[in-house]
């Protein structure tokens, strides 16, 4: 993997694509503005029976399950020192950093009290598992932010110019950033292995989340064994959304997928998948559940297309080679893990969730979609400005040119 | 005397021990969780009550929340719509067809259950609710972030939210009068009951009594008491001349609603050894594979 070094990306930020999200992120931040000044009432159709919509299920809980890219690639690369891996840790690194962020921004959008988010921090309450969630994600926030600093001072070692009179700083602020790099470049590994353990944790006790609601989720997914599916999932949506990235990114930035370690990553699939896989029939067989299954109803038809089509369909593409040797069809399989987990998590917080005396089912409003449509403009917004700032794509040394695409996805 | 349940205490102690070397914890923070058995009941006799809805209205005025005239409570127009308690109103009397004679039909009080082991305190993020030695669970404002967990939690459905406030949004619920009860007074609906429909008292006479009205009068009630053993009992506790469930309320299971999720969340932080051992294996591993990678490379 000689020739490939991680490069700030010179490409121009303003695309129609680019300007169409920017559009997305404006619509959202409006109806933003709105919950923040009337309410939440005014802005989403939550109820008094339906407490969480999209933008628990989706911001949040979809969000940490599709950053988990960024612990899977770090345990691969890092801590089992598969050094072939590097040149996808850091935009995995990046999109967990950026997912992360809007996880904890989710929840300060969706909190009545939003002023008042440091109070777990202070206010412990060790037998909840939302507790647990809050506090291992704030620092596992913080333990990405750390991860990411080498890539800063990568960029501005040497490099530090600040205008005016401010100018006079670059030779301090020159020997800081080495000091740091110096210093974090030793005891890096136990942020990275903290970040691994620290994502076992509130992966898994996200899904201990429902279980507190007991009979009031369906029972397809009501189990006491719901925080391992969330962890097993986690892990099996790690890679694919790796790939999944990657190849959007390679095709919108005009770069050669990078095919030989995504190949390699995707053939690592299909045994995450069927160990998931095998607990979730596993659970179902032995909870007698399927029996659910006999009767056409949104429950049904919700869990087959999680299963089927988010984990049997792709867990067979992944398993063959002309699957992995073709960018397209590579993208395919990975787009329907990245959203079988998302309808797994949807089902989970939103569809299995039966409360009594509801009225009627909830479904999101226009103000609740577009906050959540606009944060995840926001986030690939951000996304390409920092693969512009920061050295985080590896660019072949010989086409030194992005922008020459000498081997489009068919 | 209180008696602390000696399983949460020793959760709580071996939670608080072991982070005691993390962070200074103070332990006012956590939440209380008494079960004490002095702890108070209501014994709602849904056969007498009549649906004057004074209840309703003697609530809003113990809790602050614009209540109106009590003579407007007697409009009977309201039954046509199965109402639950929300943000402006803690306890709803609900009216329900009497199969056994259709000229006198059932009214039903409902509010929070102040179960013995409380779903909504124990999902609290922050240990916003607390349940208390004379049996209320009460939620604490200064406390709370608004995440309503706890009104996923809920087995009865029964906390609310201020969906329309931007600020200082409030979760509303029954607070078991505990303003009241505190100096001496009844709760305002038990009090306020022209049918004395509602029996406050220790909570096992409570049920004692439950059981007596009932052996007296088998035409009368079902032999069923709502809340003695629902989610490890609650309480409140209904008797009537049907299952609860006939009259709206939830059909539960009978083990504690916070059981299984507390139990998973102690298993996998018992005194933080399972993150520490997974921490230490990952070292473990990250050590003998650079090794190997190191002497590869020689
Ligand atoms: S009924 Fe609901 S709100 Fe009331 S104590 Fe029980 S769990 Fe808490
Ligand atoms: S809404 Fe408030 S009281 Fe309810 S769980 Fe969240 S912090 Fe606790
Ligand atoms: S005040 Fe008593 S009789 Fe009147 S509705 Fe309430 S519980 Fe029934």
């Amino acid at each position: 993997m000689e020739g490939l070094l991680p490069k700030p990306l010179k490409i121009k930020f303003f695309t129609p694509g680019v300007i169409i999200l920017c559009l997305l992120a404006l619509n959202g931040l409006i109806f933003l503005a709105m919950r923040f000044i009337f309410g939440i009432g005014s802005v989403t159709n939550l109820n008094q029976q339906y407490p969480w919509g999209i933008w628990i299920a989706i911001d949040v809980a979809t969000g940490v399950a599709l950053a988990a890219g960024g612990f899977t690639t770090a345990a691969l690369s890092h801590v089992m020192n598969r050094e072939y891996y590097h040149v996808v840790v850091r935009p995995a690194l990046l999109t967990a950093m950026l997912g992360y962020t809007f996880v904890a921004l989710g929840v300060f959008i969706d909190i009545g009290r939003w002023y008042y988010i440091w109070h777990p921090l202070i206010m412990w309450n060790p037998n909840s598992a939302l507790f647990e969630v809050g506090i291992c994600v704030m620092i596992y926030l913080t333990v990405l932010y750390i991860e990411f600093i080498p890539i800063v001072t990568e960029r501005f070692i040497g490099r530090v110019n600040l205008p005016g009179i401010l100018s006079i700083f670059n030779k301090v602020l020159d020997k800081l950033l080495r000091l740091l790099d110096k210093t974090l470049s030793k005891v890096m590994f136990i942020f990275f292995i903290a970040g691994v353990v620290l994502s076992t944790l509130h992966q898994s006790s996200l899904g201990t989340l429902m279980i507190i609601a007991g009979s009031k989720m369906h029972p397809l997914w009501q189990t006491p064994i719901l925080p391992l599916l969330f962890l097993l999932s986690a892990i099996a949506v790690g890679f694919p959304m790796v790939i999944f990235e990657s190849l959007i990114a390679s095709r919108s930035f005009k770069l050669e997928p990078e095919m030989p370690v995504l190949r390699r990553l995707g053939s690592l699939v299909p045994l995450l998948l069927f160990i998931y896989l095998s607990f979730k029939i596993g659970d179902m067989v032995i909870r007698g559940t399927y029996v659910y299954l006999a009767e056409i109803n949104i429950h049904s038809v919700m869990f087959m297309i999680e299963i089927i089509l988010g984990v049997v369909i792709p867990l067979r593409m992944f398993m063959s080679r002309a699957v992995l040797n073709s960018p397209l069809w590579l993208f395919i399989a990975s787009t329907l893990v990245v959203f079988g987990v998302f309808i797994n998590r949807l089902n989970n917080f939103v569809i299995a969730y039966h409360p009594p005396y509801s009225v009627s089912p909830y479904f999101p409003s226009f103000g609740e979609i577009s906050v959540t449509v606009g944060l995840i403009a926001l986030l690939v917004l951000l996304y390409r400005a920092f693969v512009m700032i920061f050295p985080i794509i590896s660019i072949p040394e010989n086409s030194s040119s992005p922008g020459t695409l000498t081997n489009p996805i068919h | 005397m209180n008696k602390i349940n000696r399983r949460n205490f020793f959760k709580k102690a071996a939670a608080i021990a072991s982070v005691a070397a993390v962070s200074t914890q103070n332990a006012d923070s956590a939440s209380t969780n008494i079960l004490s058995d002095e702890r108070m009941g209501v014994l709602v006799d849904t056969t007498v009550c009549i649906g004057c809805r004074h209840c309703e209205w003697a609530c809003k005025e113990a809790h602050n929340i614009p209540a109106g005239q009590l003579d407007d409570y007697h409009d009977r127009s309201v039954f046509k719509k199965f109402r639950r308690p929300d943000e402006t109103a803690l306890t709803v009397v609900n009216e329900f067809e009497n199969q056994k004679n259709k000229l006198s039909p059932i009214f039903v009080k409902a509010q929070c259950n102040h179960c013995d082991h409380p779903a909504c305190v124990s999902a609290c993020i922050v240990g916003a609710f607390s349940k208390f030695e004379n049996g209320s669970v009460v939620w604490d404002g200064s406390k709370c972030i608004g995440c309503r967990y706890c009104m996923v939690a809920c087995p009865f459905q029964v906390p609310t939210f201020e969906y329309n406030k931007a600020i200082e949004p409030r979760i509303m619920k029954c607070d078991f009068c505990i303003e009241r009860t505190k100096q001496g007074m009844l709760p305002a609906c038990v009090e306020i009951c022209p049918m004395e429909v509602m029996t406050y008292g220790p909570r096992n006479e409570i049920i004692q009594l439950a059981k007596e009205r009932i052996s007296l009068y088998p035409n009368r009630y079902e032999n069923y008491i709502y809340g003695e053993k629902e989610v490890g009992g609650t309480s409140w506790v209904y008797i009537g001349n049907k299952k609860m469930w006939e009259f709206g309320m939830p059909k539960l299971k009978l083990s504690p609603a916070p059981g299984v999720s507390e139990s998973i969340q102690h298993g996998i932080f018992a005194y933080f050894v399972p993150p520490i051992a997974l921490y230490s294996l990952l070292g473990g591993i990250m050590w003998l594979t650079k090794k190997r990678s190191d002497l590869e490379e020689e």
